[in-house]
């Protein structure tokens, strides 16, 4: 298993010298417990099983994966929001794993994060004004009147009208609070933003304002995006390149244009196939592949290759041998054993 | 830039609210729109002012201390013919509505006291305890259980025997026999407000384990602790008089609303107005206590906010 993990590292590390987030053999498993006393641990969910990935500077990496391949996880493991049970996350070169708790609130001023749900992750009990001037008093980045200043500043960089300040979050829209979230984010004027299905909560019309502030932002601000979701055709748009995860691996990884036009996980090719296109003579031809079974349980991941127990071109290889993330092509990673 | 832009463009044009913004400005704003937890709390601050009061009142205007014995004027049931009359004499011709006025000092000093202890000690516990889990809650909990599974007479007796009586003995036994409802509920709450997503986004942003506690968790448990410390009050008032009965409460020529009802339930057949005064008072005092909380905690929730 380590041998795997140590030769994707070499592969997926290639030029290391543009990237601000460099992610190796990331793992995260949730313990299972029995006992109430002398707790013992009787399993664990392995969200993510070790991954490897880098992210470049001013790029949007879109991750994306069926509801329970961790994901998320994988955004909140690279915030230390989890502690990591085993792996590295580099930021700019700093090991975040080991990073003592001061610290790493200190790095929290360049890498911050968008949440899923708008309504959640706002605290009910506190002005949007006082939301969005946290970060800036945290970390002391202006007080008084200069804070007020700079918060009204967020709020009409994000498409709020900067009188809002006073009000509740009950007293916007999905929408608006999304935009809420975005400005408490740009606060402290981040490098690195793990957007966690930014838009999933919200409705169709509204998905499309919060994508383009999105873009108008990276471009003003060069942000970096880590941008997770599901919907394929958003990832499509928004991102520079794509990894594809399913329970807890990342099975394929490539440049946007690339991984839609020639994907080569079987995997990836079954979600591809699943887009509909707006398109009826086109719609009509097109093959589906569709896949049976459910998506096992990440206590319990089958051996070899995680998806054979779905996988139309499954071997007797793959339920045995764990495939190595390989560099297929440049800039193209897969694990499988009978890629294309 | 464009959409951004035009957003500001076509919002509606609102007006800068109160220049003050907060959960507590903002609480305090709506608080004093809110007629009934005015008059409650108008209530409360003219029962305080008679018991700072009361002795210049008793000199001045009843003309009685709170000690003087007649005992020729024993059992007199409440007249007009002068104002230490109003409520009646007890058993021994004091005079009930002088006593009320200087019981209003203990009692309410009791309660107040033994509130502020409730509050404190049970959100400090609550608050640690619900949010680092862990060996602290562990011991926590079973101090808890502990403490809730002796029954409280048993245990009243206990610290009776082990401190001497005194306002301060018994404001520190009530505080330390009711803190835990309140702990275990605001523990409770820490559990389930610490796992949402606004506490992680805080986390995120930069806050520390205190900033999170208290700027986010507390504000959301608050309101009903505030309900609860109100009922817990009432209940203080009540207790003390439960300990002057064994010994430990106040010494008996000092009068509380507690031992004066306690003193007459005792005499119901003779005196039936005894239980009048200090009922009345409790009783009172208690529903405004109950009402302000009630209104408070409804003023520092922002989504019952009425027009403004």
């Amino acid at each position: 298993m380590a041998a795997t993990f140590e030769k994707a590292r070499s592969t997926a590390t290639a030029d290391s010298g543009k990237n601000l987030l460099q992610v190796s053999a990331l793992t995260m498993h949730f313990p299972l417990t029995q006992g109430i006393i002398f707790q013992r641990q009787v399993g664990a969910v392995r969200a993510v099983d070790g991954i490897d990935f880098f992210v470049e500077k001013g790029e949007t990496l879109g991750l994306v994966g069926e509801s329970g391949c961790g994901k998320s996880t994988t955004g909140r493991a690279i915030l230390q929001l989890y502690k990591p049970t085993a792996g590295s996350v580099r930021f700019e070169g700093t090991e975040l794993t080991t990073l003592g708790g001061e610290q790493m609130r200190r790095m929290r001023r360049k890498m911050q994060m968008i949440f899923q749900d708008p309504y959640a992750s706002l605290n009910p009990r506190m002005t949007v004004g006082n939301i969005i001037g946290e970060p800036i008093e945290v970390h002391h980045l202006a007080s008084g009147k200069a804070k007020t200043e700079r918060v009204q500043e967020l709020l009409r960089i994000v498409g709020l009208n900067p009188y809002f300040t006073n009000r509740y979050p009950h007293e916007f829209s999905g929408g608006q609070r999304q935009r809420i979230g975005v400005a408490r984010a740009l606060a402290v004027e981040p490098e690195f933003i793990v957007a966690d299905e930014p838009i999933s909560a919200l409705d169709v019309s509204i998905q499309a304002q919060i994508i383009n502030l999105l873009e108008e932002l990276q471009a003003k601000f060069q942000l970096t995006y880590l941008f997770i979701a599901h919907d394929l055709s958003v990832v499509r748009h928004i991102s520079d390149r794509v990894a594809v995860m399913y329970l807890g691996k990342i099975v394929e990884l490539s440049d946007r244009q690339e991984l839609y036009e020639k994907p080569l996980h079987p995997y990836t090719q079954a979600l591809l196939s699943a887009v509909p296109i707006p398109d009826p003579a086109i719609e009509q031809k097109r093959k589906r592949i569709i896949l049976t079974g459910d998506v096992p349980s990440p206590v319990n991941p089958p051996t070899g290759c995680r998806f054979h127990t779905r996988c139309w071109k499954a071997q007797e290889i793959c339920s045995e041998v764990d495939p190595e993330f390989i560099e297929h092509s440049p800039r193209h990673w897969a694990a499988c054993h009978f890629p294309g | 830039m464009s959409a951004a832009g035009q957003a500001v463009l076509s919002a509606p044009a609102v007006e800068p609210r109160r220049s003050a913004a907060g959960l507590w400005s903002d609480a305090f704003y709506r608080l004093r729109r809110d007629r009934t937890s005015i008059v409650a709390l108008a209530v409360l601050a003219l029962i305080v002012l008679l018991a700072l009061g009361a002795d210049a009142l008793a000199t001045s205007f009843f003309h009685e201390s709170f000690t003087h014995q007649d005992l020729l004027e024993s059992y007199d049931p409440p007249s007009l013919a002068k104002p230490s009359l109003w409520l009646g004499t007890d058993e021994i011709g004091r005079s009930q509505i002088v006593r009320l006025l200087y019981g209003a000092r203990v009692s309410l000093a009791v309660g107040a006291g033994a509130g502020l202890i409730d509050l404190t000690v049970g959100i400090a516990i609550g608050l640690s305890s619900g949010y680092f889990r862990g060996w602290w809650d562990d011991l926590m909990q079973f101090l808890i259980s502990t403490l809730n599974s002796i029954p409280a007479l048993f245990l009243l007796l206990f610290i009776s025997v082990l401190f001497s009586p005194g306002p301060v003995t018994i404001v520190a036994v009530i505080g330390f026999l009711t803190w835990s409802g309140i702990a275990l509920y605001v523990r409770g709450q820490t559990f389930s407000l610490r796992e949402r997503e606004f506490v992680t986004a805080a986390r995120v942003v930069g806050a520390d384990d205190l900033r999170v506690m208290v700027r986010h968790i507390l504000p959301n448990v608050l309101p009903l602790v505030i309900v609860l410390a109100a009922i817990d009050v009432g209940q203080a008032i009540l207790i003390e008089s439960a300990l002057s009965y064994l010994g430990l409460g106040i010494d008996p020529p000092t009068p509380s609303w507690g031992n004066m009802l306690q003193n007459a339930t005792q005499d119901l057949t003779l005196g039936p107005w005894l239980v009048w005064g200090p009922g009345l008072a409790i009783s009172v005092t208690v529903l405004c206590l109950y009402l302000a909380g009630d209104g408070i905690r409804d003023a520092l929730d922002p989504r019952l906010r009425g027009t403004e």
